[in-house]
C-alpha cells in the first residue's frame, strides 16, 4: 500500500495536467479530453516507471457523458495506473487517439468506435470492427435492437 | 473499355494480389478472415477481418446477475474456461471482501493448470498439423483426453464447465480427483519426451519455424502481446508472477522466458510451460487441504458496492482483464473483457510482412488464436 501512495505523490508532481487520486485498487489520473494525449505521452516517457504497456482501453456510457478508461502497466516495476477522461458531448463524442504511442490502442479504439460511436482524431484506420457500417452503437444505453428475439425482463 | 482501365488490367505489378484466407480455413481454427496482399509468394500486408461470431457478451452481461455472467465467460476462450470463470469470481470476491476457503483456492489452481496443459495439448496437436505433421494430432488428443476425463468425472462436462463461481465452486470435486490428477502427472511425465522426439527435435520442423515471424520485445509490449506468445519475445508478463492471485504466491515456479522471438521460441515456451505446470500441480496436490469445503457463505443475490473493479488473470493464452462498473444493483452497469487473443491477433501483420505466404500459417499457429475470444 505504501508503494502505491508513493506513486500517487510522484505522479502528481510529474503529471501537473491532471488530478491524481488513489482509487480502490490502482492510482487514478483524471484529465480533460484535450490534455489526454499530452498526459499519455508524459506517462509513457516517465524515467523510472515508463507506462509502456497499455493493458486495456474501454469506454462507459453514463447517459449524460462518456468515460474513457485506460489501464496502463509499467513493464519495469509492474505497477498499474488508470487514466480516465470524461467526454461531455454525448451526441458526437470525439477525442485524440493515442494509437501513435501504443499501437495496440489502434484496434481497441476501433472497437470503441464500433460499439460506442466515439470518434478518435488522428486515428490511422477508423472503421467499424464487428458491426456493419449502418448499424447503431450497441453498447450505448439508449440503443434499441429492433430485431432482438429475446426480451429481458428488467 | 477506356485505355486506362485496360492498362490497369494488363500491368499487374503495380497492384496487390489479394487472397482471402478464411473465413473457413483449417489453419485459422475458427471463423477468421485474413485478407492477404501478395507479391508473388511474398506477403505485403495482412489485414484481419473479425466479427463473424460476435455474440455481444459484454452487452448481455449488463442484463445478467454476477452468477449468470460465469456461464457467458466460458464461451469466450473455451479452452481456458476455468480461468475465465475464475476472473469474474475473483473480482466479485475482492469487491465484497469474501475470503474463500483455502481448499477452494487450491482446487481452482489445480483446475487452472490442468486446463493450461489441456489447452497446450490441443495447440501442439493443431500446430503440428498446420505444418503438415499429422501424427501430432493423435498424440496430443490422446493425452488431452486424460484431462478431459478428469473434468468429466467431476463436472459432467468436457469443455464448458461453469464450475468456478463467486464464493467458491459449484459443488465438490469427485472423490477420485486427487488420485486421478496424480496419475495423469505420472503418465504425462513419460509422454512429454515423446513430443520432443516427434516434433521438437525434427530438422524439418526447425527449418519451418526457426527465424520465422520474428517479434522483438518492444513490438510485443507495444502491441500488448501477452501469454506464451509475449514470453517468447522476452516480455515478462505472467500475471501469476506479477500480480499473484489465489495461491500462486505460495507456489514456487519459474516464468518461462525466451528471447529469440521467432515461431520456434514461442513453441518452446509452451512446451516448457507444460512441464512447469506439472511441477506446479505436484506442489498444489501436496499442499491441498483435506475436507469437503467447497464454498464460502454467499448471499443468494450478489450486489457489488458502487464503484469500479478490475481483475487480471493469466489464461492459457495471456492476460485476461475483467473491468466492471457497478452502481450497486444486482446487474453490473458495464462489463468489459480485455481478452488476450484480441491483442495477440493484431500483431500478425508485423510478423508476417515480408515473409512467405506458407509461413503465415506457421506464424498464426504460433500465436495460438482462439477466435470466439477475439469476437466475444
Amino acid at each position: 500500500m505504501d508503494n502505491k501512495t508513493d506513486l500517487v505523490e510522484v505522479l502528481s508532481k510529474l503529471i501537473p495536467l491532471g488530478k491524481v487520486t488513489m482509487g480502490n485498487q490502482y492510482p487514478e489520473i483524471i484529465v480533460d479530453p484535450d490534455k489526454l494525449h499530452k498526459t499519455a505521452l508524459a506517462l509513457k516517457d516517465l524515467k523510472t516507471t515508463p507506462f509502456d504497456f497499455l493493458i486495456d482501453v474501454t469506454a462507459v456510457d453514463f447517459v449524460t457523458h462518456f468515460l474513457l478508461v485506460f489501464h496502463l502497466e509499467s513493464t519495469n516495476t509492474h505497477e498499474v495506473i488508470v487514466l480516465k477522461t470524461q467526454l461531455e458531448d454525448h451526441d458526437s463524442p470525439f477525442v485524440d487517439s493515442v494509437s501513435d504511442l501504443w499501437p495496440t490502442a489502434e484496434f481497441q479504439e476501433r472497437e470503441i468506435f464500433d460499439l460506442f460511436g466515439i470518434r478518435f482524431n488522428n486515428h490511422p484506420d477508423l472503421r467499424r470492427l464487428f458491426m456493419e457500417d449502418d448499424y447503431g452503437y450497441p453498447l450505448r444505453k439508449d440503443f434499441k435492437d429492433e430485431i432482438n428475439i429475446i426480451e429481458y425482463p428488467n | 473499355m477506356s485505355e486506362e482501365i485496360i492498362k490497369n488490367i494488363m500491368v499487374g505489378e503495380h497492384e496487390d494480389y489479394l487472397i482471402n484466407m478464411g473465413p473457413q480455413h483449417p489453419s485459422t481454427h475458427g471463423v477468421l478472415r485474413l485478407e492477404v496482399s501478395l507479391n508473388g509468394e511474398d506477403v505485403k500486408k495482412v489485414t484481419p477481418h473479425i466479427g463473424y461470431i460476435h455474440r455481444s457478451i459484454e452487452k448481455m452481461c449488463e442484463k445478467d446477475t454476477y452468477k449468470q455472467i460465469i456461464h457467458l465467460t466460458d464461451r469466450m476462450d473455451y479452452l481456458s474456461a476455468h480461468m475465465n470463470n475464475e476472473a469474474v469470481s475473483l473480482l466479485v470476491e475482492n469487491a465484497l471482501q469474501i475470503e474463500v476457503p483455502e481448499r477452494v483456492k487450491y482446487i481452482r489452481a489445480i483446475l487452472d493448470e490442468l486446463s493450461r496443459i489441456a489447452s497446450h495439448h490441443l495447440w501442439w496437436s493443431a500446430f503440428g498439423m498446420d505444418l503438415g505433421a499429422l501424427t501430432t494430432f493423435f498424440y496430443g488428443l490422446r493425452d488431452r483426453e486424460k484431462i478431459l476425463a478428469i473434468f468429466e468425472e467431476s463436472f459432467g462436462s468436457r469443455l464448458l464447465h461453469s464450475f468456478i463461481t463467486p464464493g467458491g465452486l459449484m459443488h465438490d470435486v469427485h472423490s477420485n480427483f486427487r488420485k486421478d490428477t496424480l496419475e495423469f502427472i505420472k503418465y504425462f511425465r513419460k509422454k512429454l519426451p515423446e513430443y520432443k522426439s516427434l516434433l521438437t527435435d525434427n530438422i524439418i520442423f526447425h527449418q519451418r519455424t526457426k527465424g520465422v515471424g520474428k517479434m522483438d520485445k518492444k513490438t510485443s509490449v507495444a502491441y500488448g502481446v501477452t501469454g506464451p506468445s509475449g514470453r517468447g519475445s522476452g516480455f515478462s508478463c505472467d500475471v501469476r508472477k506479477i500480480a499473484p492471485y489465489g495461491v500462486y504466491d505460495q507456489i514456487e515456479f519459474n516464468e518461462i522466458l525466451k528471447n529469440d522471438g521467432d515461431v520456434f521460441s514461442r513453441y518452446l515456451v509452451r512446451m516448457e510451460e507444460m512441464e512447469e505446470s506439472m511441477n506446479i500441480l505436484e506442489q498444489l496436490i501436496d499442499k491441498m487441504p483435506d475436507g469437503n469445503e467447497y464454498t464460502a457463505k454467499m448471499k443468494a443475490i450478489v450486489k457489488l458496492p458502487e464503484g469500479e473493479y478490475y481483475q487480471r488473470v493469466e489464461t492459457a493464452r495471456g492476460e485476461l482483464g475483467v473491468y466492471v462498473v457497478s452502481t450497486g444493483a444486482k446487474h453490473p452497469y458495464r462489463v468489459r473483457f480485455r481478452t488476450p487473443n484480441f491483442s495477440n491477433l493484431f500483431v500478425l501483420n508485423n510478423l508476417a510482412k515480408g515473409g512467405k505466404i506458407a509461413d503465415l500459417v506457421a506464424i498464426s499457429g504460433s500465436l495460438d488464436l482462439v477466435i470466439p475470444d477475439i469476437d466475444r
